[in-house]
């Protein structure tokens, strides 16, 4: 954790990050940097934090103690203008979340239209052209209660998008889907990662994260405990609670 | 008449012939429930005309001659003056307006972001969903002024508006907890997916949270309609010519004892009649929506 990966420039910035939910301490000093461009990994059991930490990052969650950085900018900072932070980072949730009143297009369109008051037929040229990108061709007017969850899930990323955000942040994105559809949205996402877009991954998808990660960081109760590219962590780790756990889901 | 609601009801079942069972269930339930009402009132009205033959002699009218004769009254008031049933369906139509438009504000105003907020609007709420409503209706009767002057120009508060605002006003309380209890009814992956596309409070509550609350809060919201029309005739006690004091004028000056059961009768059937059908439309949406939220 000390010896912490040093990046050319950092795009976010995570420092000392402390993060309390009452008397259960959920983040317990975090620190790492994630480069432009770079996807990276964070993997480790359930409730050590990696969701939380997520969260950190586009400040849907305050911090007690530390720093993140995004693009420069202080998110645990009272002054901070947190839509404006928002606009820079897009997230998408395990639960998907779509908003259930709308069609598919209309929500890739609302955020553009109302956030960024951009025009509508510039924004649903931009949706359609996202719909298709997330192979969701001929499902611009359904509604999310008749699509499938990995289409629920495209959708979403797709809605993220629209907002041409430069960070994408993915909360356990397949940990809701059943194994067949859990492919085509990792498909998605790796095209993204291809792309260059710098994307964090929570995940329990190991396989994923050794091929697309360039980076993984494997957290335990609030700390991360190992981190490295997925060709040394995956086959090398020396801790004996990363060992542990690899051992347990591969 | 039972052939018509019988009709009315088909009709609405057509609409969603999905619900088979549930339109199924109205359709049969309808036309017998309404077979029970005309059927008390039928042994009201017979009982009475036993009655008033046992007892009077010749020169009174029969009992539903007399109520056919005061029935335009009851129901539309003292010719060229604004009173009756009408009115009473006027005082809840506008009492809903008012009460559901400031409910509203004060809904918001219970899941305010800013603490001196909330509590404000939840003293409101308590206090109005608390209070007796016939002593509310006194209260602004008594507060209210009878005219109002702005810029010289003095306008009459007539009786029927004030008592209006003192129904409105546990109205407003109650559709504020339907509203409370709606926005927190959705989901919190809702606001959050919001947020984290950079919408404000405000638009995610007008744009994404309120328009799913719609369709849940459309149910109470008609209960309390319902709830309110049949409060109306408590408007009576503050000398507003609603249906229940032409009843009443009605039986003052017929000074017939067999003509109060039939009378009573017959203004409880207007409200039944207007109430009944929103009972049983208001179960059929609760019944739609609760299949899928």
């Amino acid at each position: 954790m000390t010896n912490a990966w040093t990046p050319d420039q950092p795009i976010v910035s995570i420092k000392d990050v402390h993060k309390s939910f009452g008397p259960i301490e959920v983040l317990k000093g975090v620190s790492f940097n994630v480069r432009k461009g770079e996807v990276v990994c964070i993997i480790g059991p359930s409730g050590s934090g990696k969701s939380t930490l997520l969260r950190c990052i586009n400040a849907l969650v305050p911090i007690e103690k530390g720093s993140i950085t995004v693009e420069g900018q202080e998110v645990h900072d009272a002054a901070l203008d947190k839509l404006e932070l928002r606009k820079k980072v897009g997230m998408v949730f395990q639960s998907y979340n779509l908003f259930p009143h709308k069609t598919a297009l209309e929500n890739v369109m609302m955020a553009p239209i109302h956030v960024l008051k951009r025009p509508r037929e510039e924004v649903e040229a931009q949706a359609r052209r996202l719909i298709k990108k997330v192979r969701l061709e001929g499902k611009e007017d359904a509604y999310p209660g008749e699509l499938s969850g990995g289409q629920q899930q495209r959708v979403a990323i797709a809605r993220s998008l629209a907002m041409n955000p430069d960070i994408m942040l993915f909360d356990e994105v397949t940990a809701a889907l059943d194994p067949e559809t859990v492919k085509e949205v990792l498909v998605t996402i790796r095209e993204l990662a291809e792309e260059g877009m710098t994307c964090m991954l929570v995940t329990h998808e190991m396989g994923f994260a050794r091929e697309v990660g360039d980076h993984i960081y494997f957290t335990d109760r609030g700390i991360i405990v190992e981190h490295g590219p997925p060709a040394t962590f995956f086959s090398n780790a020396s801790d004996p609670r990363t060992r542990a756990f690899l051992s347990q889901i591969l | 008449m039972t052939a018509t609601r019988n009709h009315v009801s088909v009709t609405s079942e057509g609409v969603a012939p999905a619900r088979g069972e549930s339109g199924y269930m109205a359709a049969a339930f309808t036309p017998k429930m309404l077979a029970g009402a005309f059927g008390l009132v039928a042994v009201v009205v017979l009982a009475g005309e036993a009655w008033a033959q046992l007892n009077s002699g010749a020169g009174q009218a029969g009992i539903m001659t007399t109520l056919w004769k005061w029935t335009p009254l009851i129901l539309f008031g003292p010719k060229g003056e604004f009173g009756g049933f009408v009115l009473n369906i006027v005082v809840s139509f506008l009492a809903m307006a008012i009460g559901t438009i400031s409910g509203l504000v004060l809904g918001l105003g219970l899941i305010s972001k800013f603490g001196p907020v909330r509590s404000v609007a939840w003293a409101i709420t308590q206090f109005f969903r608390n209070s007796p409503w016939l002593v509310l209706l006194f209260f602004v009767m008594l507060l209210t002024p009878f005219q109002i002057r702005i810029l010289g120009l003095s306008i009459p508060l007539p009786a029927w508006l004030k008592a209006t605002v003192g129904l409105a006003l546990p109205i407003m309380a109650n559709i504020a907890e339907i509203v409370r209890g709606a926005v927190n009814s959705i989901p919190t992956g809702q606001w959050e997916s919001a947020e984290s596309l950079a919408f404000s409070r405000l638009q995610t509550l007008w744009r994404i949270i309120l328009p799913q609350c719609v369709k849940r809060m459309i149910p109470p919201w008609m209960n309390w309609y319902a709830i309110l029309t049949m409060a109306t005739p408590l408007i009576s006690i503050v000398g507003v010519n609603d249906a229940m004091t032409l009843t009443q004028d009605a039986l003052a000056s017929e000074q017939r004892t067999d003509l109060l059961m039939p009378m009573y009768a017959l203004l409880l059937l207007f409200f039944f009649v207007y109430c009944y059908p929103i009972a049983r439309w208001t179960i059929r949406l609760e019944r739609k929506y609760a299949v899928r939220i």
